[in-house]
């Protein structure tokens, strides 16, 4: 595009005393040459959204393999006779309420209050203990039951989509627990700031698949 | 000389209080009412009641994005965005690929009355 400015031409030609960069075929484009400086953690954010975002793609996988396999019960136990709805129920519970918490814990970053965010972190913690431990309670329990990982394709399955999951949950309590020392040791610094933001996408995250695992494995499993 | 529109550091989301109560209501709305389809045996038609459970679900991930992940079209100068469109699209195509094509598959396979009886 060559659309040079009327003001830089006038009717004697080209006016001398006009910007010397809007001549005919030349707009304000410039090329930056030399290396800039980069914020440090600038791309920290969008970089963590792009992991997020693959382990979305891991999850999809499983959600799709439970999905072919789901109703390959081999004779075994199917949904009906494993699923105990009101446990599951809790767990949706907690771990939304440990959403929550973490979302007060931002906004407690936000006012750069260091106990506050500690204290929602601590809470947040204990919220996601409790789902890890109904998980572990209810995969125990199934296992005594002889509905291992080995009885059934669906099983296989529905272990390895659960059990992924309360994973991802474990060591997001890892981190949680490693961050709430990072803070006490160095307070809000920039870098922690950086970290909080990272672990609230993370955990939420994990919020959002939860809904689809007990909307997809536990309730439509219930209904067949 | 930095002539770039926006910094991606100063791209933090503003959080709000008001922002995750609506969130956290809607989901627990939006959580109460499949739990209570299913719980109470109430249900007629279970088809209406599997789509009705499945289009609570996709509400209840809009709602998370949105109030708990501050998902928009603009954060990190749209990139965001376009990485979870690119996403979607994918796990589109995985999902629905994978059962369509293993559900003809077991139909195909299913063992025909007669079928022993061909050469």
């Amino acid at each position: 595009m060559t659309t040079a400015p009327s003001s830089a031409i006038g009717p004697n030609g080209p006016d001398p005393t006009g910007p010397k960069l809007t001549g005919p075929g030349l707009t304000g484009r410039y090329y930056e040459l030399d290396e800039h400086d980069h914020p440090e953690g600038g791309s920290t954010l969008l970089g963590f959204w792009v992991y997020l975002m693959s382990d979305c793609l891991i999850f999809a996988i499983l959600f799709a393999a439970f999905g072919v396999l789901g109703s390959n019960y081999a004779a075994g136990p199917g949904p009906k006779d494993v699923f105990e709805l009101p446990l599951v129920a809790m767990n949706t519970a907690m771990l939304l309420c440990s959403s929550m918490t973490y979302g007060f814990a931002m906004i407690g970053m936000q006012r750069g209050r260091v106990r506050e965010v500690q204290t929602w972190l601590v809470l947040t913690a204990l919220f996601g203990a409790a789902f890890l431990s109904i998980e572990l309670y209810e995969f125990s329990h199934l296992i005594g039951e002889g509905a291992t990982p080995q009885r059934s394709a669906f099983l296989s399955a529905f272990f390895t989509l659960v059990g992924t999951h309360g994973l991802h949950v474990t060591f997001g309590l890892i981190w949680l627990v490693t961050l709430f020392v990072q803070l006490a040791a160095h307070g809000l610094t920039e870098a922690n700031k950086r970290r909080l933001l990272c672990l609230s996408l993370f955990w939420h995250f994990l919020d959002l698949i939860w809904v689809g695992v007990f909307t997809f494995v536990y309730l439509l499993g219930s209904l067949r | 000389m930095s002539a770039m529109p926006t910094n991606p550091h100063d791209d933090v989301p503003h959080f709000a209080l008001k922002e995750y109560g609506i969130g956290f209501a809607l989901s627990v709305v939006l959580t109460v009412i499949p739990f209570w389809l299913v719980m109470s045996g109430a249900q007629g038609d279970k088809t209406l009641t599997a789509l009705v459970i499945a289009a609570f679900a996709v509400v209840q991930i809009i709602v998370h994005m949105i109030y708990f992940l501050h998902m928009n079209t603009k954060s990190q100068g749209g990139w965001n965005f376009l990485a979870l469109v690119f996403t979607l699209i994918v796990v589109g195509i995985v999902l629905s690929g994978s059962l369509w094509v293993m559900y003809h598959l077991n139909h195909n396979m299913m063992p025909m009355p007669g079928m022993h009886e061909q050469p």
